[in-house]
């Protein structure tokens, strides 16, 4: 190794003691300092996992649904820890941490659209529509994973009847509540806001579409949609839309943010099947939570008896 | 410095820093940390651990020249098994737990799902670069042809990054960070090579003449 003196440095060029010591020190401390900031959280997050602290209302006297099954029910921690709402962040945990301080009150879910009468709902109106019922219900995500869950609330056609559509009302549109400020992550999902998603009215008239303001016998955790969303246990999961503001009756077949996103992928319809791969997941299969394996996924997701007479003569591939 | 990256205990020091998330995956198993699909959750980690290998071995030579520390090779070895060894973890739990080893299933799986298809052949490229990794492989093989066999690790490490990409639905920002570590690593690389290449000629070539003076 060449050491080479310098000629061109004096004395006075040296950086005074004190000064080199501190700036050791203060590059020492700060990278320690970040260190065991960092740490430290990791650590209190990783012994103390975020709990939500549910404000939730017990409901009684629930009518016990014909439609339920008697498959085992999923814990209310898996499926308020595990879920997706992409408002709230993109991972399966973030719903549950981002979700806890979303402001609920005073919701008004609007009816408009080709109906003889159009309504502003608040929530009180909405429980007095029909009695609750409790509807056990499989619930298949499109990303191969599953669930089953006991909602609350009873089928959408009594709001249908309701608010009287007109014969040119074919399709229901749906929008998701959307508020940057209160949903920041929402920014970062990739998907465009507010969510919107649709039926045809057929489908949104069978007694299997469900209008959910709860689940275990409480209402709904913001995480999960509060405070009321739609269910549709034959569709993937994303079709169920959650924290519902707007329901609009029209003819034209609407717009859906999952299509609009990625088109090749998610169709209109997403019924559960089995026979239509993804290209991300195979969709013949998928993982029930809390279970190693995978097991078969059911067309309809088991619930054709109900529904498939909707898609007579529909090639399924094609309306996928 | 020096007598630190050259210390037996240091290697032994690295080694186990290195079994922390498999460590943290253990912890997690026993105490009902794995969340609601532990499935997905150890897929996930091993995956993402496999691409952190991949980068922190790729690391090592700009490291090396850009800080003077050539002793950090001592560590490229470690790093890029340990990257192999997430991967194993992260493949093991797809054809058990995923397809429950379903040799037929699994086949047309990798045909048709094109993010299964490219993290495979990530799979693939690595093989071979942990079977030849020992000092015995590379005498027999020759420093040069070794050389040029581990270069294919920056193809591995982008078919980890398209992997990752194209298994996420719309949320990219992970997939696109490791991309860019991947993208920087190999500019910095191609750039090495371009410039070595261009000053090694200018310098060479004058010296030529006269050390081949019987040619």
């Amino acid at each position: 190794m060449l050491i080479r003196k310098a000629t061109d440095l004096t004395y006075a060029d040296v950086t005074p003691k004190p000064v080199y010591l501190n700036r050791r020190k203060f590059l020492q401390a700060m990278s320690i300092a970040s260190a065991t900031a960092v740490l430290s959280r990791r650590l209190y997050e990783f012994a103390a996992p975020s709990q939500t602290a549910l404000a939730a209302t017990k409901f009684s006297g629930l009518i016990k649904s014909p439609f339920s099954t008697t498959e085992k029910e999923n814990s209310f921690e898996n499926v308020t820890h595990y879920n997706n709402f992409y408002e709230f962040g993109t991972d399966k945990s973030d719903p549950a941490k981002n979700a806890q301080n979303f402001n609920i009150s005073n919701w008004v879910v609007s009816v408009e659209g080709d109906v003889a009468k159009p309504r502003k709902l608040s929530m009180d109106e909405i429980l007095k529509i029909a009695p609750l019922e409790e509807r056990i219900y499989r619930h298949r995500c499109v990303e191969a994973w599953s669930i089953v869950v006991p909602w609350i609330g009873f089928s959408f056609s009594n709001l249908v009847k309701l608010v009287e559509p007109t014969p040119k009302a074919q399709f229901v549109a749906f929008q998701s509540y959307y508020d940057p400020r209160q949903m920041p992550q929402g920014r970062w999902a990739g998907i465009a806001f507010p969510y919107v998603e649709g039926l045809r009215l057929d489908e949104a008239m069978s007694p299997l579409t469900f209008l959910c303001v709860g689940m275990y016998e409480e209402s709904l955790p913001n995480q999960d949609g509060a405070p009321v969303r739609m269910v549709i246990p034959w569709k993937y999961g994303f079709k169920s839309i959650k924290s519902l503001v707007k329901i609009k009756f029209q003819s034209k077949m609407p717009p859906t943010t999952w299509n609009i996103a990625n088109p090749q992928e998610y169709g209109f319809y997403s019924n559960v099947n089995p026979n239509v791969p993804n290209p991300r997941y195979s969709q013949a299969r998928e993982r029930r939570l809390g279970e190693f394996f995978m097991r078969n996924t059911l067309m309809f997701n088991g619930y054709g008896d109900q529904v498939a007479s909707l898609y007579n003569g529909m090639d399924l591939k094609k309306y996928y | 410095m020096r007598a630190i990256l050259t210390s037996k205990w240091t290697k032994v020091v690295v080694f186990l820093l290195c079994l922390i998330p498999l460590g943290g995956l253990v912890w997690r198993g026993f105490h009902n940390g794995l969340g609601a699909n532990p499935v997905e959750f150890i897929q996930l980690t091993t995956g993402r651990w496999t691409l952190r290998f991949l980068v922190l071995t790729l690391c090592i030579t700009p490291f090396r020249k850009l800080l003077n520390l050539p002793d950090l090779i001592r560590f490229r070895r470690m790093l890029g098994l340990f990257a192999f060894s997430y991967l194993c973890i992260h493949f093991l739990t797809y054809l058990v737990l995923d397809q429950s080893l379903d040799l037929a299933a699994i086949w047309k799986d990798i045909a048709k799902r094109p993010f299964i298809t490219v993290g495979f052949l990530g799979f693939l490229l690595l093989l071979p670069l942990a079977i030849t990794s020992t000092a015995g492989w590379i005498r027999r093989l020759g420093g040069r042809r070794w050389q040029m066999l581990h270069r294919a690790i920056y193809f591995a490490a982008l078919c980890g990054v398209i992997h990752y990409y194209w298994k996420v639905k719309s949320d990219v920002r992970m997939p696109l960070f490791y991309g860019a570590l991947v993208a920087i690593l190999l500019l910095w690389r191609l750039g090495d090579w371009f410039f070595r290449r261009g000053s090694t000629a200018t310098k060479l070539s004058p010296q030529r003449a006269p050390a081949n003076p019987s040619s």
